[in-house]
């Protein structure tokens, strides 16, 4: 594969990867299904990254993909542990049923 | 691999024979790693026989020599039980993930100056994060099996084994400040000229101190005793592997003293100079390199202090083990990282009496232990021959 | 088609394929450990695009953080020993629908632009360098984030744990 065709390919799988997140976001209805989608998108919008940085031929991109991956370790925690406390509350993960805030 | 790759017809196109070798040196490899386990359970019975005052096995071959080949086949023979209602695809690969995971270890482990299957760049941060894929093969393991202890064993393992990683990552980095490279082969040749020059010890009240904290992270995360809480016999029947039989549990068998043997291959790497010998007249013999046999005679020498620690110890109990990884190890380990960062600044070259205190110590200890233990075990045998008359 | 294609559609038809059972998998434990193949994937491509040091993290906080987290939170949220974490696929059309149109646009800005920017090559060894970028130009947004994890660790720790009965 010449260089720039392996850059075009990533890309094209990373955003195959990213609707398939953007699917699982629309389509389930579970807090937890929703929260791998979300990690999926994250993990494609990386991949870019990455081939950005294969392409340019320098490692800024990389650096980038550190912070998202602080962000997500981050997200992971905090967003587990309101999921695992709301459970407790409403004793469901379907996320029809966290209304109450709506207006 | 060159030499297989010369054994093959010159004629072949050059991508058969490169794969050819690649093959035949992985075959060759991955049975030489899939036997060990044999050798190191007969090893393990002979210790805890030793340490209870027993004989250990004695009845199949001499010395008992066949008694972990005749139970290799009777694990190989038995039937494989999925057990109702477990999930049978993850069923069976639990125990493959596990397993792959230890053995993915070997990769970037030296065994001689050029005796490597790669010299990763990024060989140290690559052990530790294939180790992480065993941790999902066990709550995979656990889940699978439809069965309340082998789950609960599994997520205590997955909670300890991701608690002691962190001690485990300092005090690596406190190697890696010292050498400046994570390429394993950099942090032996940066060992290089005797037993004074070894990592353990260099700053020498401090290495040491990384050195336990390293060897107790790892002994945590390959679960053994005294940190043998998710396989517990008391609490949980036998944790995550409570469910498996036959084959499938002779897996899980091979990947737990493959990882005791990773863990030791690696702390000798770090901390006892990996192949290079105690004193460098004994480096070869002739012209037959003896790297290999130094390495593994220091990494089979922790494996023995593994055993060792299992019969005399204890097991903790869970918060025990919380508290040791957080309260004790990590702190330590904090310290440790801001110390000999500050330190390799100060002294690049290490403390004045780094070539003459450390090792002679240590030996000095090994001569104690050996001497109280020898007494130990006269006295008990006295004692044994007064109750019998 | 040379070693390198041939390596990158084996990972990408992993990947995809991987990530297709975490969104349609009728129980929750399926797409959780079909999400360790994805990032065991991805991981491979990193390495495929020459991030080595970028795959080696990628393993240690995917697999060994983020989805051993996940995988207690299934346990954690739902009966211990219950099989069947089934969870419903709703709003199926207007959800493809999107989708297709998003994946359409974007596939072709992608497919459209000259990506043959620079050399093409991959950078040899990435750590140093990647050491150097963090301690030097991003030095700031390197601290900043030392201080979000330290943030969510305590967040978590807070929202987690039950009130203590006065």
């Amino acid at each position: 594969m010449s260089p720039d065709r392996i850059v075009q390919s990533a890309l094209l799988l990373s955003l195959a990867l990213f609707v398939v997140g953007v699917v699982g976001v629309f389509l389930r209805r579970n807090v937890i299904t929703v929260f791998m989608c979300v990690e999926l998108m994250l993990n494609a919008v990386n991949l870019s990254f990455v081939a950005f940085s294969r392409a340019l031929g320098t490692l800024d991109a990389q650096v980038l993909v550190f912070f998202v991956l602080t962000v997500a370790a981050a997200e992971a925690a905090v967003g587990l542990a309101i999921i695992i406390a709301i459970h407790r509350h409403r004793d469901t993960l379907d996320l029809d049923a966290f209304n109450l805030m709506k207006w | 691999m060159d030499f297989i790759y010369g054994l093959l017809p010159a004629d072949l196109p050059t991508w058969v024979r490169v794969l050819g070798a690649g093959i035949a040196c992985a075959v060759i490899g991955v049975t030489a790693m899939a036997l060990g386990p044999l050798l190191y359970v007969y090893a393990e019975t002979k210790v805890a026989g030793f340490m209870q005052d027993r004989i250990g096995p004695k009845r199949v071959g001499p010395h008992g020599l066949l008694q972990t080949v005749a139970d290799a086949v009777k694990l190989l023979f038995k039937e494989a039980i999925y057990p109702a209602g477990a999930d049978k695809k993850l069923f069976i690969l639990a125990p493959c993930l596990v397993v792959v995971g230890a053995f993915l270890s070997f990769v970037v482990l030296p065994f001689g100056s050029r005796m490597q299957a790669v010299d990763l760049n990024i060989g140290l941060f690559y052990v530790v994060a294939v180790s992480s894929l065993s941790t999902v093969g066990l709550i995979m393991a656990g889940w699978a099996s439809n069965n309340k202890y082998a789950l609960f064993g599994a997520m205590r393992s997955a909670a300890q084994i991701v608690s002691y990683e962190i001690p485990a990552m300092m005090s690596l980095l406190t190697i890696v400040m010292i050498v400046g490279s994570l390429s394993l082969q950099e942090v032996v040749w940066a060992q290089q000229g005797g037993l004074q020059s070894w990592f353990l010890f260099r700053f020498f009240p401090i290495m040491p101190v990384v050195a336990i904290v390293f060897f107790t992270a790892g002994l945590a995360e390959c679960n053994r005793a005294p940190f043998d809480i998710p396989e517990a016999e008391s609490e949980l029947v036998a944790g995550f592997h409570t469910e498996y039989s036959g084959f499938f549990f002779a897996m899980f068998f091979m990947a737990e003293y493959t990882e005791m043997l990773v863990i030791s291959a690696v702390t000798s790497v770090l901390f006892l100079g990996g192949w290079w010998a105690p004193h460098p007249a004994l480096q070869q013999i002739g012209s037959v390199g003896l790297g290999p046999f130094w390495l593994i005679a220091k990494a089979w020498f922790l494996m023995f202090v593994m055993m060792w620690l299992r019969w005399t110890l204890p097991r903790l109990r869970v918060d025990q083990l919380m508290y040791v990884a957080w309260k004790v190890l990590l702190p330590i380990g904090l310290t440790l990282v801001v110390l000999v960062g500050g330190l390799v600044l100060w002294f690049p070259d290490g403390f004045a009496w780094d070539g003459w205190v450390g090792w002679p110590l240590t030996l000095a200890l090994f001569g104690f232990l050996f001497v109280v233990m020898q007494r130990a075990i006269r006295w008990s045998r006295k004692r044994a021959v007064e109750m019998a008359a | 088609m040379n070693a390198e294609a041939a390596v990158f559609y084996v990972l990408a038809a992993i990947t995809v394929g991987s990530a297709a059972v975490v969104v349609l998998a009728r129980s929750l434990i399926y797409s959780a450990f079909a999400l360790l193949f994805t990032f065991v994937g991805v991981a491979g491509l990193y390495l495929l695009l020459g991030a080595d040091f970028l795959a080696a993290t990628q393993l240690l906080i995917y697999v060994g953080g983020i989805l051993v987290l996940l995988l207690f939170g299934v346990m954690l949220t739902h009966k211990l020993y219950d099989l069947d974490l089934r969870s419903e696929v709703t709003q199926f059309l207007p959800g493809v629908i999107v989708s297709i149109g998003l994946f359409a646009v974007l596939a072709l800005t992608a497919w459209r632009t000259d990506w043959a920017g620079g050399d093409g090559r991959a950078p040899a060894a990435t750590t140093r360098e990647i050491g150097q970028l963090f301690m030097g130009r991003y030095l700031l947004p390197f601290e900043a984030a030392s201080i979000l994890l330290l943030v969510a660790l305590m967040g978590a720790a807070m929202i987690v744990r039950r009130k203590r009965s006065a």
